[in-house]
This record gives C-alpha cells, sequence and structure tokens, in this order.
C-alpha cells in the first residue's frame, strides 16, 4: 500500500515550470546564432541622403587637379577614400583604374590620413584613377564622411548628395552587382 | 661607489619625472578643455579599435578625433553638443553607454524585469514552499492509526 503519486513536491513550482530553462536557453541560442554571424566592423550609415559635407583638401602637387566642394555636384560621381598606408586599397586599385580609364565613371580620390609625398608617390607607382584628389591628413573629412576604415566609396548624385556608402574593396563584382545598377538607377532620374 | 649610484638613480628618477611633466603639458589647449575633452572622449568609442574609447585608443583616427573633440569644445560646443556632432555622423555606436531610446528598451530595462520576475517566483512559489516546510500540516487521524500500528508491531511483540 504505497502512497499514490500525491505526494507534494519540494518547491511550489508547478511541473512545466522546468521547460522555463530550456526556453531561455533557446532564446538566448537565437541571439547568438543571428549575432554571431554579423560583422562587428559593419556600422550602419548615418549619411545616406544627407548632402555631402562642405571640406577643404590639401592637393597633393601641382599637377593633380585639386578636389574642392563644386566638383562633387553636376553629375553621379563615386569619391574613393584612401591612402597609401592601406592595403586593401592597393588591392582594389587594378578596378579603380580600368573604371576611370573607361569613362564608366567619374572617381574622386580622398587621400586620407597620408602626407602629400607619400600619396603623390602612391599614385606614380599604381597609377592615378582619379579625376581630381586632396589630401585629408587630419581626418576632418573623413570624420564629417562617418569613415571608420579605407577604402571607403562614396556615391554622390547630381545634387552632391551621398546616394550610397561602400566598405572595403571595389571588386568587379562590387561594381557590376551594385554599384552600376544604383548609378543607372540615379541617373534615370528617381529622386 | 656608493655615491655614484645615488647620483645615477637620483638622475634616472628625474628623467622619468620629466617625462611625465612633459606628457602632461605638451596639449595646446588649456587645462579646463583638456579635462573636459578627457571626459566626453572617455564616452566615446574609438570606431577603429571598438572596445576601446577615444581617449584610451593608440588609433590614428582617435587622435584626429581626440583633437576635433577639444577643437569643438574650445569653439564653445556643450560635450553634449559634441557627443551629438559624433553620434550624427557614425550613430549611437561611437557612445560607450547606448542612449535610452526605443530600440535599446529592451537593453536597458531587461536587468531591472528579471529581478521583477526573479521576485515575483519567490514570493508566489518558493515563499509558500518554504512556510510550508517549516510547520509541517498535522498527522491526519489515518496516518495516527497507521503510526501507532507500527510502533505496536515494534515495540510490543
Amino acid at each position: 500500500m504505497t502512497a499514490p503519486n500525491t505526494e507534494k513536491r519540494a518547491t511550489g513550482f508547478p511541473r512545466w515550470s522546468a521547460l522555463i530553462p530550456v526556453g531561455v536557453l533557446a532564446i538566448i541560442m537565437g541571439f547568438f546564432a543571428v549575432g554571431l554571424t554579423k560583422d562587428p566592423h559593419a556600422l550602419p550609415t548615418m549619411m545616406i541622403d544627407r548632402p555631402m559635407p562642405e571640406f577643404q583638401l590639401d592637393p597633393l602637387s601641382k599637377d593633380i587637379p585639386l578636389l574642392t566642394n563644386e566638383d562633387v555636384r553636376g553629375g553621379v560621381t563615386l569619391v574613393n577614400v584612401f591612402g597609401s598606408w592601406c592595403v586593401a586599397c592597393a588591392a582594389e586599385h587594378p578596378e579603380l583604374m580600368e573604371l576611370g580609364n573607361s569613362g564608366a565613371i567619374t572617381i574622386y580620390g580622398v587621400d586620407w590620413r597620408d602626407t602629400a609625398f607619400e600619396g603623390r608617390q602612391w599614385l606614380e607607382r599604381y597609377g592615378n584613377p582619379y579625376t581630381k584628389v586632396g589630401l585629408d591628413a587630419d581626418s576632418r573629412l573623413a570624420i564629417n564622411l562617418g569613415v571608420t576604415g579605407a577604402p571607403e566609396s562614396f556615391l554622390i548624385d547630381a545634387d552632391g548628395r551621398i546616394r550610397y556608402k561602400h566598405i572595403g574593396p571595389i571588386t568587379p563584382e562590387v561594381w557590376e552587382d551594385t554599384l552600376l545598377p544604383l548609378i543607372q538607377d540615379i541617373e534615370g532620374g528617381t529622386p | 661607489m656608493n655615491r655614484l649610484l645615488f647620483l645615477f638613480c637620483f638622475l634616472a628618477f628625474q628623467a622619468v619625472s620629466f617625462a611625465n611633466a612633459q606628457e602632461k603639458t605638451d596639449s595646446e589647449f588649456s587645462p579646463a578643455i583638456e579635462a573636459e575633452a578627457r571626459t566626453v572622449g572617455k564616452s566615446l568609442r574609438c570606431v577603429v579599435c571598438q572596445n576601446q574609447s577615444i581617449e584610451d585608443s593608440g588609433a590614428p583616427l582617435a587622435a584626429d578625433m581626440r583633437q576635433l573633440v577639444r577643437e569643438r569644445l574650445v569653439a564653445g560646443d556643450t560635450p553634449d553638443e559634441v557627443r551629438a556632432f559624433m553620434t550624427d555622423r557614425y550613430g549611437n555606436f561611437v557612445l560607450m553607454k547606448p542612449p535610452f531610446q526605443p530600440d535599446t528598451f529592451l537593453l536597458w530595462s531587461a536587468p531591472f524585469a528579471f529581478v521583477l520576475i526573479a521576485g515575483l517566483c519567490w514570493l508566489v512559489y518558493l515563499r509558500p514552499a518554504a512556510r510550508a516546510m517549516e510547520t509541517p500540516a498535522p498527522l491526519s487521524d489515518e496516518e495516527i492509526a497507521r503510526l501507532n500500528a507500527h510502533l505496536q508491531e515494534r515495540g510490543e511483540a
């Protein structure tokens, strides 16, 4: 005559409460599954659809035209932030050369945290795809643009507004799949 | 010989303290601006080396940001205005302490919610259970009868 199964449990928790830790664990794992696959270096961009900030850059040399505020108005242009110290910039350079030479788009260069001498040398060595270049030695423009690393490239529309920011090297794929369709879109007249 | 050693130590110490003094005074800004800029800088994240503030970071971009913070303070910006300038360009990410707003509501309220839930569990489940254990329910008549039966079996067999 053993006692039936009405024995009181040690605590007052109902039986289903044993599933709570399992549920909590599932939720935490869900957060990790999403969170850990994100790139912590890809920061959200605040600058989209804002006008290109005013800037004043220094020339690299007498022979390289200086990039000024007026240049980023009047047509769709690509402003490329680079530096002679930047390895990934050298990697994307052949693609920029090709785009610059083919006349696919006007490319402007912002030589970031560099010296005029080293920037000049770098362009002599790898070629100059830029219609105009300016030196941003103390990050004035870079900070105004919310730049976190090089290379970064900004698509500017005819009104001088930033329409897209690409972080990292521009590869042929990036150009074909992302930038070119965007440029066609912007030129197509969608405001 | 001892005196020579003493002299050497003395000079070495002098050099160190001189270097320290150098570090403190090489700022082109007034001590007040410098102090304010450090507070602001501590609250701004270095966007290159993400777990450091721009005051603690050795990254070149952080150095340029420190300079900018000082210049804006000199120009008359309040610390909050300087922070707003940075978040305007880099987003909330640039703040070491995320602000309380709709999309961070969960983040800030979660710890309090957990404490609240734990408290409720204690009130509803654990406390009554603990009470029940302190003062066991008196035996029912049936239980007393069974107990007596057992005792008789043992003692007076």
